[in-house]
């Protein structure tokens, strides 16, 4: 749970939208095993790789951030796991041994 | 998300209006649905659905709806913490609990005390706290602490409180001074409220410092947030 004094990284993506940048917003929806970041925590980018916030402490926004610039050009969301279990999770995975699930939408 | 939604959003959260952000994972469909109604009525709710997306956002929490079909993303203004007395403990707890997303205003009707130099950055208010709590008015996600050790300021401020929805009241003084302090309340009729008042306040960590205190202060606060 948290409240939201982050006025912050949507009014961010907001302000990148109406300058012309496209933007993505990567949200946790699930977490399993100790997660640093409670669900529903925002990650927000744009198209110049600039980001704001954090889904996970740090460990996986660069992968991220790399999708995110697949999900503006293609413009349809999708659904990321990290997790311990994951191959990739050797090269951006998660410290802490939990796993967690994002979902990462383009933004109009 | 579609621009008008994201507008939306936004201004419900500019506007501290609770609001939940609905994700239907598979394809992207989202509604935002509001305490007593929805808009952008993308998805087909049912209205078992809307009750527990409701209850969700009246506590705040995100999380996926049972079926794992659709997320929800409470967003809820940010809770308010109400220091009553500028002192040297207020400086520390007002900055903590900033970062704890407390929206903080510190109350002392004296001048010296309530400083833009000693409070950097908080939003300070120099009625007296009877006044200040009349137009502020405490509720249910709001906790009010007072700290200035001295009846005229904490006494008006506590019997405020105790007339409110706050979700945590907390006294800072001994067992001593409180036992003054409960006796004078009582002769007010407010006998059956003052199981409410927290004192000695915050939780017992040893600690004497005044950062310290915050800690323990902030701490109790969290506790009683979330039932912990």
């Amino acid at each position: 749970m948290s409240s939201d004094q982050s006025i912050d990284e949507l009014a961010r993506m907001g302000e990148w939208l109406a300058n012309g940048h496209n933007a993505a917003l990567a949200t946790v929806v699930a977490t399993w095993g100790s997660s640093p970041r409670p669900v529903g925590s925002h990650l927000v980018i744009n198209d110049s790789g600039e980001f704001l916030g954090s889904v996970s402490g740090g460990c996986i926004e660069g992968a991220v951030v790399a999708e995110a610039l697949d999900v503006m050009a293609e413009g349809s969301p999708r659904t990321l796991e990290f997790g311990v279990s994951d191959e990739e999770a050797w090269e951006v995975g998660l410290s802490c041994g939990g796993a967690i699930k994002i979902y990462l939408e383009p933004v109009a | 998300m579609k621009g008008a939604l994201r507008e939306a959003l936004q201004r419900a959260r500019v506007d501290k209006v609770p609001v939940a952000l609905v994700t239907q994972l598979e394809g992207g469909a989202q509604n935002l649905v509001y305490s007593s109604d929805q808009s952008n009525a993308e998805i087909s709710l049912g209205s078992s659905q809307l009750e527990e997306i409701r209850d969700m956002l009246r506590v705040a929490r995100s999380g996926m709806l049972p079926g794992d079909e659709f997320f929800v993303r409470s967003y809820v203004p940010p809770y308010r913490l109400l220091i009553v007395g500028a002192v040297h403990i207020a400086q520390a707890l007002s900055v903590m609990a900033a970062q704890c997303d407390y929206q903080v205003t510190v109350i002392d009707p004296r001048r010296a005390f309530a400083t833009a130099e000693r409070f950097q950055g908080v939003e300070l208010c120099a009625e007296w706290p009877d006044e200040a709590m009349a137009r502020l008015l405490p509720d249910a996600q709001t906790a009010v602490v007072t700290l200035a050790h001295d009846p005229k300021i904490d006494d008006p401020a506590l019997i405020a409180a105790l007339g409110s929805g706050a979700f945590y009241i907390g006294a800072l003084g001994s067992r001593r001074t409180h036992g003054k302090r409960l006796e004078r309340l009582t002769d007010l009729g407010l006998e059956d409220q003052l199981q409410r008042i927290n004192a000695p306040i915050g939780l017992k960590l040893g600690g004497r410092g005044h950062a310290e205190i915050a800690v323990s202060i902030l701490a109790q606060l969290i506790q009683a947030r979330y039932g912990g």
